[in-house]
């Protein structure tokens, strides 16, 4: 249990789906009330294998594959949420939740405001998200920006399975409704995870790499992504501090603004499209509230404002790659 | 309608249902009238045969989804008339604090999940609900409210096919008021019998006068019965009319009067009285002794919410905050 630096203790490494899939069969072990739905999750376990064995060990009751009709089964959802259920509502691409946003932005969202904190929507909506290998424009979005805007609801971005399983058990543990968003390049990705039982709390970031000079601040696959361009650059001396705050919403500010004040640089990286998206908040969020600690602009580095192309190399030019990182480190450091 | 088959009780029940929603609209137009009530006003006049007999025949654990035309639901499944007005005028003890006023009046612990500000929205909303119930092995049955306007929204049918391929205890009344805001069922939809689109999702569907509580109330209960024995969904149609236009602020013009003064002609409230004095379940004076009594509540109800205190500021930026 616990507010949730990495844990390491009687660790095994697992992969990202892995920790999912222990996730979710734990929590519906311990409360009958979490019960899954979504397309082919059930006797396929998923396209990405994360609820495999879980039909087998809780029945078809309580894991269902549901018609391809994301509106419905996703108010579904909050529907049994506000009855008093603890629904796992799984959209297959985070494309597909431009079906579902009346349910989404709509009802789940303001039912507990609407109900003046008489109703809550205790849901946990998973779904994946951003570019893979040649999947084009509709099947790569990264969506994350819409979530954030709606007020009421809690967005989750893990970027670890250490993450992705103690931040999915907060999830369903908490009144919500929870916007989960994987990363479908992050699934094969492994990581140490320990046999204990623990949480992640909603709301707390992580340093993933200590460091001095720049604070670059990632999510989801970014977070790895900016990881090996922080190694790159060490070679150089520009020691990089790599925040993953995890969550989006609920923020944790402090930690971001903690490791600002330290390395008075800042770098956001960004696989959504830039315009409007989640890194120009925080950048604004940093601005406000520490502006006097900035030796120099912060900089952000994001996806184009483009749809997706398919074809793999035009696709590689459209989220932000490894040397584009390690470039705007460069010059947010003044090394240009 | 039938004769001897209905109780005192629960003729006189229908009747007060049907008179308190009848009641409470009127007087609620009037203070809307003296802005008192603000924002978004939709009435359920000339549909309370429909909120009354569906809600008698359900019981503890049961839940509905409402309308954007919801404060009849909300009377029927027991709502509190003071916190109703309350919530109309935007006071800290409505039913919603005040956050959600008239398209958003909610009384989740009697079961009723809420009014809604989408159309449509609220169907996959009680879906959810008969699901959540089917997996915890509950007896409980789930009506939703919708409107033929609600009918031709995607939700409608995608909920329609949920319901009947997992089986759930769901009744979807539509309240075929025959318009969407304005636009008549005729130019929506080629087809306005919409009971006729339960068949192709296997569904137990039926026609019903929704002006007539009796019937609502016997076809509600059957539907029940399916839904209880595992064998639902259940798609009932209701016919019936709007008394007003679409909200306080339109006067209907596009209604044709002639078909107005045909439903009115056939008041649901009238009809049930006329029933009750026929029959001899009730003498004229017990009726007007039951009507006095129904006004004095509304009263105290509006006297309620004008003594009612807005809501705390402090209070909504702290919540703010949590969001």
């Amino acid at each position: 249990m616990g507010a949730g630096a990495t844990v390491q203790e009687n660790a095994r490494v697992i992969k990202y789906r892995e920790a999912l899939n222990e996730a979710l069969r734990e929590e519906m072990r311990r409360d009958p009330t979490v019960f899954l739905m979504g397309e082919g999750i059930a006797e396929r376990g998923g396209s990405y294998k994360v609820t495999a064995g879980l039909l087998e060990e809780f029945g078809p009751e309580r894991v269902r594959d549901t018609p391809i009709a994301e509106a419905s089964f996703v108010g579904a959802g909050v529907g049994a949420a506000i009855t008093g259920m603890r629904p796992v509502v799984e959209i297959l691409f985070v494309d597909f939740a431009l079906l579902a946003l009346d349910q989404i932005g709509n009802q789940a969202a303001k039912y507990r405001f609407m109900t003046g904190g008489a109703g809550r929507v205790p849901m946990v909506l998973r779904t994946q998200g951003g570019v893979g290998n040649g999947l084009a424009a509709q099947h790569s979005q990264s969506l994350e920006a819409l979530f954030y805007h709606i007020p009421g609801l809690k967005l989750v971005m893990p970027s670890t399975p250490c993450d992705a399983k103690g931040l999915l058990k907060s999830a369903i543990r908490d009144d919500g409704p929870v916007i989960f968003i994987e990363h479908k390049l992050l699934y094969m990705a492994e990581g140490a995870v320990t046999e204990e039982d623990y949480l992640i709390d909603l709301g707390v970031g992580d340093v993933k790499r200590v460091g001095n000079d720049v604070t670059l601040i990632a999510w989801s696959n970014m977070v790895p992504r900016s990881l090996a361009a922080a190694e790159a650059v060490a070679a150089e001396g520009i020691d990089v501090e790599v925040v993953d705050p995890r969550t989006l919403v609920p923020l944790d500010k402090e930690l971001i603004l903690e490791s600002v004040r330290k390395t008075e640089h800042v770098l956001v990286v960004q696989e959504a499209p830039r315009r409007g998206g989640v890194a120009s908040d925080i950048a604004s969020i940093i601005q406000e509230e520490a502006f006097d600690y900035l030796d120099a602009p912060i900089q952000i580095v994001a996806g184009k404002n483009t749809p997706i192309p398919f074809n793999l190399e035009l696709e590689s030019l459209c989220v932000p790659r490894e040397e584009d990182i390690v470039q705007a480190i460069r010059r947010v450091a003044g090394r240009v | 309608m039938t004769g001897a088959a209905y109780s005192r009780e629960l003729v006189l029940g229908f009747y007060r249902t049907m008179f308190t929603i009848r009641t409470f609209e009127t007087r609620c137009i009037g203070l809307y009238r003296q802005g008192l009530i603000r924002g978004y006003f939709h009435p359920y006049l000339g549909q309370e045969a429909i909120a009354a007999g569906v809600c008698a025949a359900l019981r503890e654990g049961d839940y509905i989804t409402s309308t954007h035309r919801g404060h009849g639901h909300c009377i029927a499944r027991g709502g509190d008339l003071k916190r109703m007005v309350a919530e109309l005028f935007g006071r800290a003890t409505g039913y919603c604090a005040g956050r959600g006023g008239s398209m958003h009046i909610a009384h989740i612990t009697a079961g009723n999940l809420g009014a809604n500000g989408i159309v449509g929205g609220g169907i996959p909303l009680g879906v959810g609900a008969a699901l959540g119930a089917k997996i915890r092995g509950a007896d409980s049955v789930t009506v939703v409210f919708c409107s033929d306007g609600a009918s031709n929204n995607g939700v409608f049918a995608e909920s329609l096919n949920l319901a009947a391929a997992w089986d759930l205890p769901l009744i979807l009344m539509i309240e075929n008021n025959q318009y969407a805001v304005s636009t008549p069922i005729e130019q929506a939809a080629r087809e306005p019998d919409l009971y006729k689109r339960g068949a192709g999702y296997g569904v137990d569907s039926r026609l019903i006068d929704g002006n007539d509580v009796f019937e609502v109330h016997r076809c509600t209960l059957e539907a029940i019965e399916t839904c209880r024995a595992g064998r639902g969904p259940v798609l009932i149609e209701a016919k019936t009319y709007r008394h007003l236009g679409h909200h306080v602020n339109d006067p209907g013009h596009y209604m044709p009067q002639e078909r107005l003064n045909y439903y009115k002609a056939r008041d649901p409230l009238t009809t049930c009285k006329t029933f009750l004095l026929k029959e001899g379940l009730a003498a004229e004076e017990d009726v007007q002794a039951l009507e006095a009594e129904v006004q004095r509540e509304i009263e105290e109800a509006v006297e309620f919410a004008r003594a009612s205190p807005q809501p705390s500021v402090e209070e909504f930026l702290a919540e703010v905050e949590t969001y």
